[in-house]
């Protein structure tokens, strides 16, 4: 299958990319092409302008800085996957990474695109709302942040205007005692999930739940924030009576709809389960475990 | 609708052409460049047949412009065997049997050899892992994974 035609650029610098946003309304920004490319394919995008990010210096980095994760909006997956950084600090973040599409896939792939293509299938939005992380864009007038729980409008549409570019995403550094863990199930590798949960929970000294994030995959037509079940295990035990209480409620927060991977009530259930599994391997990391 | 010049070194040797934005990489290398050796299966990134390795890293070049590797180097199933001489990775998959239609062959080569570089001695779980973008029909995996395993020690030496 051959895309139907369009004109390509290579921007040099990000304001000539803005610019040329700016200037074409149906341009399309290139990252890892990975979601863009096969819609190309079945005519469901026609850009008439692809701008190319991939030759763009310093949009690439995982760094720390000012008690912020900083990840470069063309940071790949793969790379997210080979960092120590990830793995022994951010492990929800890897869980996510090492479960999105199949290995090749992630060699292209970018944080960036996974969130800005807003496909509510996509696995980093919910480790996103889970994290409280924020986005930067970056558009004609400058720099603005986004806090991930403004920047998911609806399915495939986003809090960004049309000339601005998804540059960075800033992960809160985690405090002492903090873990996460990322619960997916698919049909098969590089299958959307048929229902997936990212946790993250920080306990206090008392071993008490200082803080909770739950974010849903693939069951509604945004990533979902389960807001009630995070608040109801705040300043709790983390013990099973609570996790499972939790669990509940983000199963009721879900809004999937039945199709080939399974029924509206079979992915609730799902919901349910992956997020005691989610919850239970957060607090486990959290204690050091 | 663009079109551009692009120069591409593929399996070492230098190539110049002038291809449409739109032409994906593996319509350019097997009908441009005449290598017919990476197949297109699936045509929708799933499958893994069509697997180059593009800078030094596996790509699914259904799903990569041919423009995007303006510049760059790409290596196909062509260029695994020197001076005659099969790959041990080729090796294995003869040795072990690790194909039948032979359909995934050239892309499950190019994966296999970017784990063995990175991953000189992996377990059968890692060669599981590293090989599950790239989908075979035929074998059920199990003479797949020997013959990694065959090449992993031939490699090492």
């Amino acid at each position: 299958m051959i895309p139907p035609a369009f004109d390509y650029a290579v921007p040099k610098t990000l304001n000539e990319a803005v610019a040329l946003l700016g200037q074409n309304p149906e341009a399309k920004i290139l990252a890892g092409g990975h979601s863009l490319i096969p819609m190309m394919k079945f005519r469901l995008a026609s850009p008439a302008l692809l701008v190319d990010l991939n030759r763009l210096d310093g949009l690439a980095y995982l760094r720390e800085e000012g008690g912020w994760l900083k990840i470069g909006a063309m940071t790949r997956e793969a790379d997210l996957d080979r960092s120590d950084l990830i793995h022994k600090k951010y492990p929800l973040l890897a869980d996510t990474a090492k479960m999105i599409a199949d290995p090749v896939v992630r060699n292209m792939a970018t944080v960036g695109g996974n969130l800005a293509h807003a496909d509510p299938a996509n696995d980093h939005p919910a480790t996103m709302l889970a994290y409280g992380a924020q986005v930067v864009a970056t558009g004609s007038k400058g720099e603005r942040v986004i806090p991930i729980d403004q920047f998911f409008k609806g399915p495939f549409e986003t809090a960004l205007a049309r000339d601005e570019i998804l540059t960075e995403i800033r992960i809160p550094a985690p405090k002492a005692r903090s873990g996460g863990a990322y619960m997916k199930v698919e049909r098969k590798v590089g299958d959307f999930a048929t229902a997936a949960v990212a946790a993250q929970v920080t306990l206090g000294a008392n071993g008490n739940c200082e803080s909770v994030g739950i974010g849903l995959t693939n069951v509604g037509l945004t990533p979902i924030m389960a807001a009630k079940a995070e608040e109801a295990l705040r300043g709790k035990k983390p013990d099973d009576a609570n996790i499972r209480a939790a669990a509940q409620l983000a199963a009721d927060a879900a809004q999937p709809s039945g199709d080939q991977r399974g029924s509206e009530e079979y992915k609730r259930s799902l919901v349910k389960t992956l997020a005691v599994r989610a919850l239970r391997k957060a607090v486990e990391r959290a204690k050091g475990g | 609708m663009s079109t551009h010049h692009i120069k591409v070194t593929l399996n070492g040797a230098a190539h110049e052409a002038e291809v449409e934005a739109r032409t994906l990489l593996v319509h350019f290398i097997r009908e441009t460049l005449g290598m017919t050796g990476t197949h297109i299966g699936c045509d929708t990134t799933s499958c893994g047949a069509c697997t180059v390795m593009l800078n030094g890293k596996t790509v699914k070049s259904c799903t990569v412009f041919a423009v995007q590797a303006d510049g760059g180097e790409v290596m196909t199933v062509e260029g695994l065997a020197q001076n005659g001489n099969l790959h041990p990775i080729q090796e294995g998959f003869m040795e072990k049997h690790g194909l039948q239609c032979g359909f995934c062959t050239p892309g499950m080569m190019l994966s296999s050899l970017a784990l063995l570089k990175q991953n000189p001695n992996p377990t059968e779980e890692e060669i599981r892992w590293a090989l599950s973008g790239n989908l075979c029909r035929c074998t059920g995996y199990v003479n797949i994974v020997k013959a990694v395993q065959y090449a992993a020690e031939k490699m090492r030496g």
